[in-house]
């Protein structure tokens, strides 16, 4: 089963990380990526909520709106996708991301249908 | 939660907000502070035991503001409030005071807290200093370091700062819409001017000024999480993030500052150009235009460009255009003066920027761009004249170095 780990934290302690402390944090997330790239999907982190534009639909037409879609205490700052055998084996990846990347949660939601850029290509 | 000192990183992520809440409750910036540091004391205390707050900044308001009535009834001898170690999470407490602090309470509180710290009462520095103390809780060494003066000197330019504040009447009712928007306006030349601070290079200073760079943008990207449809203050972002991607590349091993002409480019910092780009194009799409969004875009012209010969003078020029009309200055005309230099050639150049010899006639910059387009037409000697006058008036011996390797190359003979 696939996996979407999404990452939520509050983007102002984030981003009052120094660039030495991000550096710091990134490269032991990049050793935990490392250790499970068998099962990794693709990975992005997210720039901040303020860069975020929202396409109201509750309107015809859409609004478009500057910023983020609701406005949370904790941010989604990025994700990952993850091929597990269960929901442990889920969790287990997570604690290991959190355990070097301290603070915020983790949500895990199981994947229902994923397309990888190869597929859209060959739709072509 | 592990790491070190997380605790802080929470509590100075919360501080602009906490800090803002407080002023409006205590009315008096030295009261908000004082309450504030003794709730940041509690948390210090109390969190690794209980665990973070769900909502950081409301904590500290709550418990801060408890803090100073604390006070006030010591001083008056009636009961003590409960202490706050029984608070793990305020929200099972005291739940419907923690809803009332929301999302539009904080954003004219922090704009008022930042709109008294750019009072117009005050002269600049005291307002840089007294936003980077109370905003974002710099120490004064921190401060006096960056700014080059004693710690005891910093001191008294805050101290001088908050005397002034306290005399004069802040504006607690909630603003209009038109308030609302002055305010932004004069909230974001003061966050510029911060920038700016951090910008200028000094060959003295060993990179004690870069925080506050970080810092300016951190704030700046605070009032847009506030006002995220205003596109002057996505311009001020983006051309604060576009400009201080370039740090890692604009100062040399010795210190010395490097044209952007040639700083390595792979330097630069991808992630804040990202940022900065991205800002532009939202910024755009309100076909608003404003002054910072026009030098954004300019540095994102810059920032598009793989190297420095692929850079779009032609567009560049047209911005500068732009932004002459908006805000006539001397130094607009010359930094277009040089996109034209590139675009038209040195001629027109030259003669766009002759009429300014006597409003930049102490400014380094005009003469050395008036040295750099006579050697292009050829008039040597005027040139090195122009040069030397720039030599005259170089900030630093590297720019100063910079001239002269300038002159070196008119002494060879070119084409002769």
């Amino acid at each position: 089963m696939q996996y979407a780990i999404l990452c939520y934290h509050d983007e102002n302690v984030v981003c009052a990380w120094s660039k030495e402390q991000d550096d710091a944090i990134m490269a032991k997330i990049g050793a935990v990526m490392e250790r499970h790239k068998e099962k990794l999907g693709p990975v992005a982190r997210l720039l901040p909520t303020t860069t975020a534009t929202t396409l109201r639909k509750c309107q015809e037409p859409p609004l478009v709106l500057d910023g983020p879609f609701a406005e949370t205490k904790e941010q989604l700052l990025g994700f990952y996708v993850v091929d597990c055998e269960s929901l442990d084996d889920a969790l287990a990846f997570a604690r290991e991301l959190g355990a070097v990347n301290p603070g915020g949660s983790y949500e895990i939601r199981p994947v229902a249908a994923f397309f990888p850029a190869e597929v859209h290509r060959e739709r072509g | 939660m592990s790491g070190d000192d997380w605790i802080g990183r929470v509590i100075a992520a919360a501080r602009p907000k906490a800090v803002a809440a407080l002023l409006r409750n205590f009315r008096s910036l030295d009261a908000a502070e004082e309450a504030f540091q003794e709730a940041a004391l509690r948390a210090l205390r109390t969190w690794p035991r209980n665990g973070p707050p769900r909502d950081a900044p409301a904590w500290l308001v709550m418990v801060g503001r408890n803090a100073g009535i604390d006070n006030v009834r010591k001083q008056s001898r009636l009961q003590p409030l409960p202490p706050e170690d029984l608070i793990s999470d305020l929200s099972d407490v005291e739940a419907t005071e923690v809803e009332r602090i929301d999302h539009a309470d904080y954003r004219d509180d922090i704009l008022r807290l930042l709109f008294v710290c750019s009072h117009p009462d005050l002269p600049v520095t005291q307002q840089i200093a007294l936003a980077l103390r109370i905003v974002s809780g710099m120490t004064v060494k921190q401060i006096a370091r960056a700014f080059l003066v004693s710690e005891a000197a910093m001191e008294q330019r805050i101290t001088r700062a908050k005397a002034r504040i306290a005399s004069v009447d802040l504006p607690f009712e909630a603003p209009g819409p038109v308030e609302r928007s002055e305010r932004i306006t004069v909230v974001a030349a003061m966050l510029y001017l911060v920038f700016n601070e951090g910008y200028t290079t000094r060959d003295d200073d060993h990179g004690a000024r870069a925080p506050l760079c970080d810092e300016a943008i951190r704030l700046t990207r605070l009032l847009l999480q506030l006002f995220p449809a205003e596109p002057e203050i996505m311009g001020l972002t983006a051309l604060m993030l576009l400009q201080h991607a370039r740090a890692a590349a604009r100062i040399d091993a010795d210190g010395a500052p490097v044209l952007l002409e040639v700083q390595d480019r792979a330097r630069w910092d991808r992630r804040a150009i990202t940022e900065g780009l991205a800002l532009v194009d939202k910024a755009l799409r309100h076909r608003r235009p404003g002054p910072y969004q026009v030098q954004a875009a300019i540095a994102a012209l810059h920032a598009r460009a793989p190297r420095f010969a692929d850079t779009d003078w032609a567009q560049i020029d047209l911005l500068y255009g732009t932004l002459e009309r908006m805000q006539p200055s001397p130094v607009v005309t010359l930094n277009r003066a040089v996109a034209v230099s590139k675009t038209r050639g040195a001629a027109d150049a030259l003669a766009m920027i002759e009429p300014l010899a006597t409003p930049l006639g102490g400014y380094f910059y005009f003469h050395g761009a008036c040295g750099a387009f006579l050697k292009a037409l050829g008039r040597h000697d005027e040139a090195r004249e122009a040069f030397s006058r720039a030599i005259a008036l170089a900030h630093t011996p590297a720019e100063a170095a910079y001239v002269r390797n300038q002159i070196e190359t008119l002494a060879e003979p070119k084409g002769m």
